[in-house]
């Protein structure tokens, strides 16, 4: 076992570093799904954008100052498509309008995103600093990946507490359960409801962007993105915090150590992985008990 | 979803006939008023003469196109044939799928290598097709029609996928290059191939034709009263007695036949097959045709397939490559102009309803 743990130790640790892109970009798909009930396959192209964000302000040499404003502009790009789609969907009720909309949406996306940036691969460097490698397991692993564990679990604790633990989380909460109710006693739920959206989208952004320097970015990577995250928040639960983060860990296993270990199989393990999964948990590995925990 | 307990006591087995609630595009399916609930004589009349002027004008196509865009119609019928097909589980069972471009798959590359290494005969190459795909309906709606809503879209999604992938990797059918040099279909075993593109497309017209028919025979039969069952009221079925299952994989088992009849036809159109034809875009394409023409009607479907096909393939030439744009810009202005799709563009009831997707 110790063996077999060392030989496959960083095949698990990239698994993991996927796993935190991952689900930075799932849990705002599911928590719109959970709290609008709106479908949103715009998802993979609002994160897409985040990563040419960076391809746009990084385009020569990265710092971390320099990195962080590229992250918060991801954020606020974010934070405006998603308010965008929250009110364009709000009057849409019916899911498969809701999917016609938004896929329409990401075609367009994609199509102004190939105008700007081309059809080529691009490429976002790490902060410089953060470039190198440090020794994980007594092998050099490079130091992004882990900062990028690190930041996302930070984002999923910040975000436990948030919903767990503020007003504003209660609200959410709330209006997950019981929307009537929370509109009666004098919340627009509106504006919830746009502010989840914001905030989903703006942490898709983010991912896209932090992904870049491992993904790159370039055009059908958004189709990508977006049925990765569909896999994690259906695998995991549909609405559930927990779930996108233990789907986030499933997928990011499976696309890593499940490839190294078969990859005979290697293009079909994810999506045998997900109908097994559904078929024999249909709500998911960790659903919403009563909403967005 | 529904709480029909209430009402199930006072209702007999087949109470789907009179529920007036949840019957979308009543009247506006011209294709179906046969079996609704108010006869509107003059809408059938109406209906017929549209339906026969149509197949005329489809019919007449090869007398005055060239072959390039005969071709591009062959595939929009082979395209729409698929889309019938998603139709039938989305809109009309209510159970939305992005997987029928699995045994749309299935049926292509069963025709092409029997074209290849058998018999040149379409009809041998529809009936093995057809068989083929119906055949692994079977075997994968029996474990993906326990699910619902947005888990079994996403089974569906899965069973398309690992399809593509198999075909991607499978070296019998030219994994990620294709299965090529499918030679021209006779009509019978041992008839002279088909050469005129003309000729070629009146045989995926028939197709075409045939496969719609058994649809609308499907869906006016006690089984797609059933299927309407499903679609506005599973619990309500199920607490009255009637197991769904049975309908439920029935409706899949037809509905992948079909796609394998649309896949046989869309091979002896292009007599090339390749993975990217059951990629994600495809399946995608093929449900939100459905949306875009009106789910549960036969009829806005294919519209739906007629107007996405036309846009992507033939308009974008005319743009410079902007198809995927275009298309994006028609969804987004259809979802706010027709609520109800192109079926109900014309007669828009006026209470707007959820229909069956995902809840």
């Amino acid at each position: 076992v110790i063996a077999w743990l060392d030989a496959n130790s960083l095949s698990m640790l990239n698994g993991v570093a996927l796993a935190a892109v991952l689900f930075l970009i799932a849990v705002g798909l599911s928590l719109v799904f959970g709290t609008m009930d709106v479908l949103n396959l715009a998802h993979g192209a609002v994160s897409l954008t985040g990563a040419y964000i960076g391809v746009a302000l990084l385009d020569r040499g990265t710092t971390i100052p320099l990195f962080v404003v590229a992250v918060l502009a991801a954020a606020a790009f974010g934070m405006v498509a998603g308010t965008l789609l929250a009110a364009m969907t709000s009057s849409v009720g019916d899911h498969l309008r809701q999917a016609l909309l938004t896929l329409g949406v990401a075609l367009i996306a994609g199509d102004v995103l190939r105008e700007i940036f081309g059809a080529d691969v691009e490429s976002v460097s790490a902060p410089a600093s953060l470039g190198g490698a440090v020794s994980v397991f007594g092998k050099p692993y490079p130091m992004y990946r882990l900062v990028i564990i690190g930041v996302s679990a930070v984002i999923a604790v910040l975000l436990y507490l948030v919903l767990e633990r503020t007003r504003a989380g209660a609200i959410v909460r709330a209006t997950v359960a019981d929307r009537a109710m929370v509109e009666a006693i004098g919340v627009r739920t509106n504006l919830v409801l746009g502010g989840v959206f914001g905030a989903g989208a703006a942490l898709a952004a983010v991912g896209g962007l932090l992904a870049a320097p491992i993904l790159g970015a370039q055009p059908g990577l958004d189709d990508t993105i977006l049925l990765l995250a569909l896999v994690v928040v259906v695998v995991g639960g549909l609405g559930s915090l927990r779930g996108a983060l233990v789907g986030a860990l499933l997928v990011g296993q499976v696309q890593t150590l499940g490839v190294a270990l078969l990859s005979d199989y290697a293009s079909f393990l994810l999506f045998a992985a997900m109908a097994a999964v559904l078929l024999t948990r249909p709500r998911g590995l960790l659903p919403a008990r009563t909403g967005a925990h | 979803m529904i709480t029909g307990q209430a009402h199930a006591g006072d209702v007999e087995v087949t109470p789907m006939e009179h529920t007036p609630v949840n019957e979308p595009a009543e009247g506006a399916a011209p294709l179906r008023t046969a079996d609704g609930v108010g006869n509107r004589p003059r809408h059938a009349v109406v209906a017929r003469v549209a339906i026969g002027l149509a197949i005329l004008v489809l019919a007449s196509l090869p007398l005055f196109l060239a072959p390039y865009p005969i071709g591009l119609a062959g595939r929009i019928l082979a395209f729409a044939l698929l889309v019938v097909s998603v139709d039938l589980l989305t809109g009309v069972t209510g159970m939305p799928t992005l997987g029928q471009v699995a045994y749309f798959g299935t049926g292509a590359y069963a025709a092409g290598l029997v074209g290849i290494h058998l018999s040149a005969s379409g009809v041998v190459q529809l009936l093995v097709g057809t068989a083929a795909a119906a055949l692994l309906a079977l075997v994968t709606g029996a474990v993906a029609v326990r699910t619902s809503g947005i888990v079994f879209l996403m089974v569906t999604l899965a069973i398309g996928e690992l399809t593509h992938r198999v075909a991607d990797s499978l070296t019998v059918v030219g994994a990620s290059n294709g299965l090529a040099g499918i030679p021209a279909i006779s009509v019978l075993p041992g008839g002279p191939p088909l050469q005129l593109a003309g000729l070629v497309y009146w045989w995926v017209l028939g197709v075409f034709l045939l496969g719609t028919a058994v649809a609308v025979l499907v869906v006016r039969s006690p089984l797609g009263r059933s299927m309407r069952g499903v679609r506005d009221g599973e619990k309500r079925l199920r607490a009255l007695g009637q197991n769904t299952y049975p309908v439920k994989l029935t409706a899949y088992v037809v509905a992948g036949g079909l796609a394998g009849a649309a896949g046989t036809a869309w091979v002896a159109q292009t007599r090339f097959f390749s993975p990217g034809d059951l990629g994600f875009d495809v399946a995608a394409f093929a449900l939100l045709s459905v949306v875009l023409g009106g789910a549960g009607t036969l009829w806005g479907p294919v519209l739906g397939a007629f107007v996405v096909i036309l846009v992507r393939d033939w308009l974008s030439a005319y743009v410079d490559g902007k198809g995927a744009l275009m298309l994006g810009v028609l969804f987004v202005v259809a979802v706010y102009t027709l609520p109800r799709g192109i079926a109900g563009a014309r007669w828009r009831p006026r209470t707007g309803r959820a229909t069956g997707a995902g809840s």
